[in-house]
């Protein structure tokens, strides 16, 4: 694809997220403009562990497809690339099992035949083990511990992989590549920074191109983004002609869920938007000019791991007694005393003290923001209470509720004498099974010996 | 003097990952956005006391040219571990507003 984009190479990112929607008309916009290759993220840690540790995405499949199909379509019309990264949310190889499922479904619906590439990103535990005994897997800030404990416990673990094994896919042949986790941006820098265009405006534009629309001043829904990148600017524009790109909108953007504005840590270096200018060339595109990019001394992968807790289940309950909405915080102290000696009476003999955890959350005080919260004093008439519990069963932690209720429901005040009957719960039976939960159990990089060996890849004859 | 609430056209907070939580405080004006920079009102510090983590793990940006205040903090419990309360971390952001401002 080197012939005839010396001059701009035009990019486009159908929506944010795949799954979660963008126009058709802004889609067919973009089209009309004939870009040279169309990109979508499809992932993100954003959802919770549960996608990584369950094997799960965090859209339904329907909306996938749906997206998925349009992009299909359009990219074989065209003849253009189709680049996929973090499919299916986590990007492990459930994941990218479940979308090349559905790519195989919809290319047989629509007749359509093409050349596949699908990345691996869910990583070997003993290759991790190996490199973490070479001293090659750092901590990023801030990390958890980590040790060979960790990578046994963990359910799964995935590499985020750079802009390379993209391009190996498409030397491969690959005209549609459906990858495992990867960066966002890697998605859509690695065929401008080979075909000549600056690194920095090359990364730059990726970082805008991967949040499709979310770089406009107003957006409405998911959409559409394009990015036309010359020698030494690019500009950014959406396609649905509802929609504008301002200057601040889009030096705005790069503060979205960054930790740091201007310095954005990829695999094989770092993108500086410290000296980027932002001008408007009409009322809905804008000029970006300046940004560099810094090549990492030593390359780099980041990894994520989600790593069982436990099993849930939660009773929500509510409190409208205002002699015990003023008590409550002694009143959850001594319930989680009862609590905790009714466990050990019933329940000793299969589980420690330290083998479970039951938490109140309470709403309508600090549910949202725990110890954190300036607010002392409680302004509500009524209080949502969560009660959580945590244990190493189904059949546990579904007991343990129901001594929950059951210590809950008539727990004396000292304003009342007699029984009393103290929490209203909506729901019968009161507790709610959540099923296994997990937690993120990793924040490190890898050192590998290069950019591919963590990211085996298939090439598959579509249709 | 304003509440900080008051002249922002934005105030959110959001994972930046599952281990960091960010604030961003966004401006529609650059002379409301001068205002807020110049009063001193917000800082490492600042941010610092409200939420319970020594200055020295808050990382805090003026972005003149999106007019935006940026802060980063590590996040007080990991994404989705138990005792989580905001898994986007979306709505962490509340006692930014009531910051005083000259």
């Amino acid at each position: 694809m080197s012939q005839g984009i010396t001059d701009e190479l035009r990019i486009v990112a159908p929506t944010g997220v795949m799954g979660s929607g963008f126009l058709e008309s802004s889609f067919a916009e973009a089209l009309d403009r004939e870009p040279h290759f169309i990109g979508c993220d499809a992932g993100s840690t954003d959802p919770g562990p549960a996608s990584l540790g369950a094997g799960t995405t965090a859209f339904p499949r329907a909306s996938i497809k749906r997206d998925l199909r349009l992009m299909l379509i359009g990219a074989r019309r065209l003849g253009v690339p189709l680049l996929i990264g973090s499919a299916g949310t986590a990007g492990g190889d459930a994941h990218l099992a479940h979308v090349r499922a559905i790519v195989e479904e919809i290319a047989g619906e629509e007749g359509l035949s093409f050349t596949l590439a699908l990345i691996h990103a869910e990583q070997d535990k003993d290759y991790l083990k190996e490199k973490l005994r070479q001293g090659r897997i750092k901590p990023l800030k801030p990390a958890p511990e980590f040790d060979e404990a960790v990578i046994d416990r963990a359910e799964r673990i995935v590499g985020m992989m750079g802009a390379e094994p993209f391009l190996a896919a498409l030397d491969a042949g690959a005209e549609v590549v459906l990858a495992g986790r990867a960066s966002d941006t890697a998605i859509f820098a690695g065929i401008p920074v080979r075909e000549g265009f600056d690194p920095g405006l090359s990364w730059h534009a990726a970082k805008l191109l991967e949040c499709g629309a979310a770089c406009v001043q107003r957006r409405k829904t998911p959409d559409c983004i394009m990015a036309v990148l010359r020698q030494d600017h690019f500009d950014v524009m959406p396609l649905d002609p509802e929609l504008r790109c301002t200057p601040q909108s889009v030096a705005a953007h790069s503060l979205y869920e960054n930790a740091d504005p201007f310095l954005i840590t990829e695999s094989s270096g770092t993108l500086d938007m410290t000296s980027a200018q932002y001008a408007a060339i009409d009322d809905r595109s804008v000029r970006v000019t300046g940004s560099g990019f810094r090549p990492a001394p030593v390359y780099t992968v980041k990894l994520e791991g989600a790593e069982k807790v436990g099993y849930q289940s939660i009773t929500i309950g509510s409190i409208r007694d205002p002699y015990m909405i003023r008590q409550i915080d002694d009143w959850t102290g001594r319930l989680h005393e009862r609590v905790r000696d009714r466990v050990m009476d019933v329940l000793g003999g299969e589980l420690d003290e330290g083998d479970y955890r039951f938490d109140v959350r309470i709403y309508g005080k600090d549910g949202t923001m725990g110890g954190l919260e300036p607010v002392s004093e409680i302004r509500a008439h009524e209080l949502c209470l969560v009660f959580e519990v945590t244990a190493p069963s189904q059949e546990l932690a579904n007991d343990i509720s129901a001594i929950v209720r059951h210590q809950a429901l008539h727990l004396p005040i000292p304003e009342w004498s007699g029984l009393i009957t103290g929490v209203a719960f909506p729901y019968n039976p009161a507790h709610l099974e959540r099923g296994l939960v997990y937690r993120f159990s990793v924040n490190h990089v890898v050192e590998p010996d290069d950019a591919h060996e963590m990211f085996p890849m298939e090439i598959v004859d579509v249709g | 003097m304003a509440k900080l609430g008051d002249l922002a056209s934005l105030i959110r907070s959001k994972n930046a990952g599952p281990f960091v939580l960010t604030f961003d405080i966004m401006f529609d004006e650059p002379e409301v956005y001068r205002r807020v920079k110049r009063s001193g009102a917000l800082g490492a510090e600042v941010v610092a006391g409200l939420y319970d983590v020594p200055a020295e793990d808050v990382r805090f940006f003026f972005c003149d040219n999106a007019l935006a205040i940026k802060a980063s903090i590590p996040r007080p419990v990991i994404q989705g571990d138990l005792g989580d309360a905001d898994g986007h971390g979306g709505q962490q952001f509340a006692p930014l507003i009531d910051i005083e401002i000259e």
